[in-house]
């Protein structure tokens, strides 16, 4: 066991790889890790794009009382989906629901024991990547299809 | 020989092994339904994403037609349970990692969890009144 050079080790003190001193974050944070990789990275978008669809549900919350409430309270509900900020709010939500579900899954099969190894890991992490991509611009054919 | 002995004793109370539920005291119950809501998420978003996307313009009428539908209207209902169970319990993990001090934890889990289950009976309460009130011309 090492002795304590500075009375600073005994509290919650910490270190970067480069040697600059930080105090030691509760939880595995961004302050910590100085390297974005295919598992990190995708870890903590899952819990982003969870927080992004969390808030994405509240708009569908106003949308269904919108819908029960009458004719104008649901116009004005899709004047703002059809508005330029609006079509922005659906794009950002409808690629993190579709990134959130398919790192879900990708979740699931860990917890049924399969996957683990780093080269399936890096697979699957880019199959995800890519079918967030397919399944969002899929969505919004369909959604432009049925606008028009 | 007091080795082998010492390597079997346990602290535990055979009641407590027993149940299983371990220090948390729930066990495995919120790993559990996280899962669980994730499986049943899992067809219930697809469905509703894509449904949603076909509605894009919709008038409200349109609209009313769709959710008034007895299929549309359970499996809008299953959703929101699910998604509002999953994400109070998925917040609630996040604030678990990053919450500072026990009281701030605890004030952001019980505020969530409130929001929660207010939404999801907004939500709910929303899609049975036009169920109710809206009757589709021809049922399913």
């Amino acid at each position: 066991m090492s002795i304590m050079k500075d009375s600073r080790e005994a509290t919650m003190i910490g270190h970067r790889s480069d040697g600059t001193t930080i105090r030691r974050p509760l939880s595995p944070h961004l302050q910590v890790y100085d390297m974005l990789q295919m598992s990190s990275a995708l870890s903590i978008s899952h819990r982003i794009t969870g927080v992004v669809w969390a808030i994405g549900l509240v708009f569908l919350v106003w949308w269904l009382v919108a819908a029960a409430a009458g004719p104008s309270a649901f116009a004005a509900a899709q004047w703002f989906f059809s508005s330029f900020l609006g079509v922005i709010l659906l794009l950002g939500l409808t690629a993190a629901a579709w990134y959130h579900t398919l790192a879900g899954v990708r979740h699931l099969a860990w917890d049924a024991g399969w996957g683990f190894d780093i080269p399936t890991m890096y697979r699957t992490g880019r199959a995800v990547l890519i079918g967030t991509a397919a399944l969002t611009v899929l969505t919004w054919i369909v959604l432009l299809v049925a606008f028009s | 020989m007091a080795n082998e002995i010492a390597e079997r004793t346990t602290l535990r109370s055979p009641l407590g092994r027993v149940r299983g539920l371990g220090s948390s005291k729930s066990g495995v119950h919120h790993w559990w339904l996280m899962r669980v809501t994730s499986v049943a998420l899992l067809p219930l978003s697809i469905w509703l994403i894509f449904s949603l996307a076909g509605l894009a313009g919709a008038g409200h009428a349109e609209a009313l037609a769709f959710i008034g539908r007895p299929f549309n209207a359970v499996l809008l209902l299953a959703f929101l349970a699910a998604a509002f169970h999953h994400t109070a319990y998925g917040v609630q993990v996040i604030i678990e990692d990053y919450a500072n001090s026990e009281w701030a934890k605890m004030a952001g889990i019980l505020v969530v969890k409130g929001l929660a289950v207010l939404l999801w009976l907004a939500a709910s309460l929303a899609v049975l009144r036009i169920v109710l009130m809206h009757p589709p011309a021809s049922a399913l």
